[in-house]
C-alpha cells in the first residue's frame, strides 16, 4: 500500500532538508527535547534522520514519534526546513509498516469518540471516565494516562442545537452576507457553547451563517501518522465544502488546529493538491483572523460593554503555524477595560492527543510547566486559548478556567450564549 | 634504524595493496605493507564508491566488463555489509544516441553482464527525480562500496592471519643487489625513523605512483595518472546508481553511496598524481551533464568536490586517455626487464581489486615456491574495523530489522544509534558518528589524524563539512592521547583542528554557493568569531601527514 504520495511535494519537502546548516536553532527552541532525553531533537530527526532514510527500505528509526508536531521548529529555522513535515512524513512511514495501535486509532478520531459519548447519555459516559478506578483500567489496557485532561461529553451536540433554533432576522435593508462555520470535533461534542458563541457574534455582525456537513478536519489521524484515514477525511472534507469556497463564500472555524488542517496541514502532508482542495485551503479562515479582517474593512461592530479584567492570553502552537500575528489580541484589543497578557511561555504539552499518551503524559506536563507557572502567577482565574486541547490542558496544568477568546467576545457584545 | 624482515613487502595501502596483504597471509606467506599516508589515502579513498556491474565497460572494453561482472558478485559474497545493494540503471536520455542500446545490450550478452530492460516507467517509479523524457533503461546489478571499511576489513583480515600493516611509512629507496631488489627503506613519517625492510619479494601496488616506486629501482613503468573529478550532493537524490546509456564519457553517472549522491566524472591526464586541481570549468561540465540524468540537479546543494587519480597503465598507443583499457596490467620485472624481485600492478579498478591481487600473489607464491591456492575468492571477511562494530553493541532490537542484513543499508547506523539510544552521543551529527565510534577509532592502531578518523567514520563528510564535529573530535583526541602528556595546552589538539578544517575547506570551495555558501559562512563565525581558530598559538604536528601539493583554484 502505497501511503505516502511521490508528487513535487514530497520531493520539495525532501529537498527543504538540503537548507539544514546545522545550526541548531531548531533544538534550542524545541519544548519536547528540553524536557526529556527520548526525543533527541527536531534537528535530529528532522533534515538529519532524513539523509539515512530510504524510500524503498525498512524505517530505521522511532524516536521521532516523540515529537509532539507542534512546529516551533519550523518557526524558528532560519533557513526555512520544513522539519515538523519531515518528522509527520516520517512517522506516517513508520505507522505504514508496523500498524497503528488499538490506542493511537481510537484516539485519533475525535468525531466517533464524540458520537459515542455526547448526547444525553454524556453524564453517563462522563462519570464513567471520571471514575480513578476505571482510568487506572483504560491506562493499563489502552495506554491512555489516568491523569490525562480528557473533556466532558455534552448532553446535546452544536449541530442538534442549531438545527432546532429559531433562525434569527436579518435586516433587510443589510445585504446579505454568508459565511460557513466549520464547528470541529470539539464544539459539536464537547463545548458547544462555544460554537453558539461563534454563532452569536458573526449573527452579530450581519452574517447568514451556513453549516454544510462536515466530518473531522484529520488533524488527530495526521499527528498520528494514520494518513491513509486523515486523506479519507479531508477528501469529504473538501466534498461538502467546495460548492462554498468556489462560490467565495468564507470558511471560518475556533478551533485553530481545525482551520490549519484544511488551510495547510493536509493539503502538504498527504500532497493534495487540486483546485478544490487549494479552493478550500484559501477561503478557510480562523475565526479571529477573519474578524480583524472586518475590522480593517471598517466592517466589525465595536458596540462593546466595558469589561475590566486582566487575563493571561495563550496563542497555542497550531495558531502561530498560521504565520497571521496574534489576531484574538488584536481584536479584543477594541474591548474597553479588557486587558490581555500574552503568555510567552512557548507550548503548553498537550499537542492534540499526545499529552494523553501514557508514555508521553509526564513529557506533556514537563512542557507546559512553564506556561502553568505563567497562568498561576497571574493570579487571574481565568485563561484565554484559541485551541481547545490546549484549554483542557491549561486547566488541567494551572488549576483555572480556560475558555475560548471568542466567549470573551460574545460577553463584551452583550450576547447571551 | 629499525630493521625488519618479512618473506613479501607490499607498497601502498589501497584496495590492491591490501587484497594482496591478505591474499598473501591466506596462503601462510609472511608479509608487511607500507603506505605513505593511511589506508586508502590515495586513489581507493578518493573514488565515487561504484561496484561495477560491468556495464560501463561492455562496448568499448569488454575484458574489464567480463572482469567486472564476476568480481562483481564475488565481492557481494566475501564483504556484504561493505556493498549495498543499490542495483543500477542505464538510461538513454534525449541527449544520447539511441543506436548505442542496441550494441549495449548486445555487449552485456557477449561479455556475460547481467542487463534486463525495464520500462522508462519502472526506472521513474524506481527513481522519481530522474529525467521524465528518459527512452530507454536498463536494469544491471551496480552496487555501492565503501571502499575505506573494504581496505580495512581486508588489511585487519590480513592481520589477523600474521601480516603487519605500517601506515605513514614512505618508501625512500628501493634496495638493490644486482639485478635483483632485495629490499627498502622506509621513512616513518611520524617519528621520523629510518626503517630498513628486508624482503624477499616486493609487489608494488601503489596504482598511480607506480611509476615513481618503479622509478626508484631504476626501472620505467608508464602511468598516465588520469584525475577523475567528482562531486557530492547533500543528500541521496537517487537510490539507485544511475548510468547514460553511451559510450563512457565526462560526467555521465551518479552512485548513490552513504548519505550522499556522488556526480561523476571527468578524465584529465595530469603529469604528476600529488600535483592537480580541481577547476570550475569540470565542476561546471559535471552538474551540467547531471542535468539529462536528474533535471534540476545543478540546483540542489552540493557538499564538496575531490578528485582522485587513476592509475592508468600505458603500453601502446592509446588515442586519448579514455582509450586506455581500464582492465589491468601485472607488470613482471624478471621476465620484462630482467630484475627480479618485484612485480607492479597497475591499471584496473576497485571491483576487480581481489582479482588483481589473486593474479599477483600467484605470480609472486609461484616465484617463492609457495603452492597453497588462492582462497580469497571464498572466504568471507569477517567486519571487524569499522568504528561501529569496534563499539559496544547494544542487542540489537528486532524492530530495527534494518540491522540484520547482511548488506549495508542507509539507514543502518542511524538504526544503531536508536537502538542503544546514542543520539545524545553524537560526535558528528551529520553522519551519525557516536562518541564510542570514535574513541575505538582514535585508539585503534595507525590513526595520525582526524582525516584518519574520518576515513574510518565518516566524521566531518556530512552537511556542516566539519563545522560542529572537529572541536569536538580534537577535544576528545587531547583527552585520549596527548592530554597526559601535553597538561598545558594542548598544541597537538590546536593543530589537528586545523589540519582537518583546512581538508574539509580544501573540498568546498569548488562547490561554494547557495545551502553550501551559507553553510560555510556559519562554519567560518564558528570557528574564527567564536573559537578564535586563527588565534591559537602556532603548532605544527610531526604526526600528520606531510603537506600535500594539491592546489584549488578559487572558486566565486
Amino acid at each position: 500500500m502505497m501511503i505516502i504520495p511521490e508528487d513535487h511535494i514530497e520531493q520539495s519537502l525532501e529537498a527543504s532538508l538540503d537548507h539544514c546548516i546545522k545550526c541548531n536553532i531548531c533544538t534550542a527552541a524545541c519544548p519536547v527535547s528540553a524536557v526529556t532525553d527520548l526525543f533527541p531533537g527536531p534537528k535530529y530527526v528532522g533534515p538529519q534522520a532524513q539523509r539515512f532514510r530510504h524510500a524503498r527500505q525498512p524505517s530505521p528509526d522511532e524516536s521521532v514519534d516523540y515529537c509532539s508536531g507542534c512546529r516551533v521548529c519550523n518557526e524558528v529555522c532560519p533557513t526555512g526546513v520544513r522539519i515538523a513535515e519531515l518528522n509527520a512524513r516520517a512517522r506516517a512511514r513508520l505507522v505504514a509498516e508496523r500498524g497503528i495501535p488499538l490506542r493511537n486509532r481510537l484516539i485519533s478520531r475525535s468525531g466517533l469518540v464524540g458520537r459515542l459519548g455526547a448526547g444525553p447519555h454524556a453524564p453517563i459516559a462522563n462519570a464513567l471516565l471520571g471514575s480513578k478506578p476505571l482510568r487506572m483500567v483504560i491506562e493499563r489496557t489502552l495506554g491512555i494516562a489516568r491523569e490525562a485532561p480528557l473533556p466532558a461529553f455534552s448532553r446535546y451536540t452544536f449541530r442538534s442545537w442549531f438545527r432546532r433554533r429559531r433562525a434569527p432576522q436579518i435586516d433587510a435593508g443589510t445585504p446579505k452576507r454568508q459565511v460557513v462555520y466549520f464547528h470541529g470535533c470539539s464544539a459539536n461534542y464537547y463545548e458547544p457553547w462555544i460554537g453558539k458563541a461563534v454563532v452569536a457574534v458573526l449573527e452579530h455582525n450581519g452574517f447568514e451563517v451556513l453549516l454544510p456537513r462536515q466530518r473531522c478536519c484529520g488533524l488527530p489521524l495526521l499527528s498520528n501518522g494514520d494518513f491513509a484515514a486523515a486523506r479519507r477525511a479531508h477528501e469529504e472534507n473538501v466534498a461538502f465544502l467546495a460548492p462554498y469556497a468556489l462560490r467565495t463564500i468564507p470558511i471560518v472555524g475556533a478551533s485553530t488546529s481545525c482551520t490549519l488542517t484544511l488551510k495547510e496541514e493536509a493539503p502538504e502532508l498527504l500532497g493534495m493538491q487540486s483546485d478544490t482542495v487549494r479552493a478550500v485551503a484559501q477561503q478557510t479562515y480562523d475565526i479571529f483572523e477573519f474578524l480583524r479582517l472586518l475590522h480593517m474593512r471598517g466592517e466589525l461592530r465595536t458596540d462593546f460593554r466595558p469589561i475590566e479584567r486582566t487575563l493571561p492570553y495563550h496563542p497555542p502552537c497550531q495558531l502561530r503555524a498560521h504565520r497571521i500575528g496574534r489576531p484574538a489580541l488584536d481584536v479584543l484589543e477594541l474591548v474597553p477595560g479588557l486587558r490581555l497578557i500574552e503568555t510567552h511561555a512557548g507550548c503548553c504539552g498537550i499537542a492534540g492527543t499526545y499529552g494523553l499518551k501514557v508514555e508521553k503524559y509526564r513529557i506533556s506536563m514537563d512542557v507546559g510547566a512553564p506556561l502553568f507557572e505563567t497562568v498561576r502567577r497571574s493570579g487571574a482565574d481565568m485563561a484565554l486559548c484559541d485551541s481547545e486541547t490546549c484549554r483542557w490542558q491549561i486547566s488541567h496544568g494551572a488549576g483555572v478556567v480556560a475558555r475560548h477568546p471568542i466567549e470573551i467576545l460574545a460577553e463584551a457584545y452583550g450576547l447571551v450564549t | 634504524m629499525r630493521t625488519l624482515t618479512t618473506d613479501v613487502l607490499v607498497i601502498g595501502g589501497g584496495a590492491t595493496g591490501a587484497g594482496a596483504l591478505r591474499d598473501l597471509s591466506l596462503r601462510g606467506i609472511r608479509s608487511a605493507l607500507v603506505e605513505k599516508g593511511d589506508l586508502t589515502h590515495g586513489t581507493t579513498g578518493r573514488y565515487h564508491g561504484l561496484l561495477h556491474s560491468g556495464g560501463r565497460y561492455v562496448v568499448k572494453d569488454p575484458q574489464s566488463a567480463e572482469e567486472c561482472a564476476r568480481e562483481n558478485e564475488i565481492l557481494r559474497k566475501i564483504m556484504p555489509h561493505c556493498i549495498e545493494e543499490t542495483g543500477g540503471l542505464f538510461v538513454v536520455t534525449p541527449a544520447d544516441d539511441e543506436s548505442y542500446a542496441e550494441r549495449f545490450i548486445a555487449a552485456c550478452r557477449r561479455t556475460g553482464v547481467w542487463v534486463e530492460e525495464i520500462p522508462v516507467r519502472e526506472a521513474l517509479r524506481r527513481e522519481p527525480l530522474l529525467n521524465p523524457r528518459i527512452q530507454r533503461a536498463f536494469a544491471v546489478r551496480d552496487g555501492a562500496a565503501d571502499s575505506f571499511l573494504a581496505t580495512h576489513a581486508n588489511a585487519d583480515d590480513a592481520r589477523r592471519h600474521g601480516a603487519q600493516v605500517m601506515t605513514y611509512h614512505r618508501v625512500t629507496r628501493l634496495e638493490r643487489v644486482g639485478d635483483r631488489i632485495v629490499g627498502a627503506l622506509c621513512e616513518d613519517l611520524r617519528s621520523g625513523e629510518t626503517v630498513r625492510i628486508h624482503a624477499g619479494f616486493i609487489i608494488n601496488a601503489t596504482g598511480a605512483w607506480a611509476g615513481k616506486i618503479a622509478a626508484m629501482a631504476g626501472l620505467r613503468i608508464n602511468v598516465v595518472p588520469g584525475k577523475g573529478t567528482m562531486i557530492a550532493m547533500n543528500h541521496r537524490i537517487v537510490n539507485t546508481v544511475v548510468n547514460r546509456c553511451k559510450m563512457p564519457s565526462d560526467g555521465d553517472i551518479i552512485v548513490p553511496i552513504h548519505t550522499v549522491a556522488v556526480l561523476g566524472t571527468t578524465d584529465i591526464p595530469v603529469p604528476d598524481p600529488d600535483v592537480y586541481d580541481i577547476t570550475p570549468e569540470e565542476v561546471r561540465l559535471i552538474l551540467e551533464e547531471g542535468e539529462c540524468l536528474i533535471p534540476g540537479v545543478s540546483r540542489m546543494r552540493a557538499l564538496r568536490a575531490w578528485a582522485g587519480v587513476r592509475p592508468l597503465y600505458k603500453d601502446q598507443d592509446a588515442g586519448n586517455d579514455r582509450d586506455i583499457p581500464r582492465t589491468y596490467k601485472l607488470l613482471d620485472h624478471e621476465t620484462r626487464d630482467g630484475v627480479s624481485g618485484m612485480v607492479s600492478i597497475v591499471g584496473g579498478k576497485w571491483t576487480t581489486y581481489r582479482l588483481m591481487a589473486e593474479h599477483t600473489v600467484n605470480l609472486v607464491a609461484q616465484r617463492l615456491g609457495v603452492t597453497t591456492p588462492c582462497r580469497t575468492a571464498d572466504l568471507t571477511i569477517e567486519p571487524s574495523h569499522d568504528g561501529a562494530a569496534a563499539a559496544p553493541r547494544a542487542p540489537a532490537r528486532s524492530q530495527f530489522a534494518i540491522l540484520a542484513s547482511p548488506f549495508y543499508m542507509l539507514g543502518h547506523r542511524l538504526a544503531e544509534v536508536e537502538a542503544d539510544d546514542s543520539y545524545g552521543d553524537l560526535i558528528c551529527e551529520c553522519e551519525l558518528v557516536t562518541r564510542a565510534h570514535l574513541e575505538a577509532a582514535i585508539r585503534s592502531d595507525g590513526t595520525a589524524n582526524l582525516d584518519d578518523l574520518r576515513r574510518d567514520t565518516r566524521l566531518g563528510m556530512g552537511p556542516c563539512q566539519g563545522g560542529f564535529c572537529t572541536y569536538r573530535a580534537a577535544a576528545i583526541w587531547h583527552e585520549l592521547r596527548d592530554g597526559a602528556t601535553h597538561t598545558v595546552g594542548a598544541p597537538p589538539a590546536t593543530a589537528l583542528l586545523r589540519h582537518f578544517l583546512q581538508e574539509r575547506w580544501k573540498g568546498v570551495t569548488p562547490t561554494l554557493w547557495g545551502d553550501q555558501l551559507r553553510q560555510e559562512r556559519l562554519d567560518e563565525l564558528n570557528y574564527l568569531e567564536t573559537l578564535a581558530v586563527d588565534r591559537l598559538p602556532e603548532a605544527t604536528l610531526d604526526a600528520i601527514e606531510q603537506p600535500r601539493d594539491v592546489v584549488i583554484e578559487e572558486v566565486v
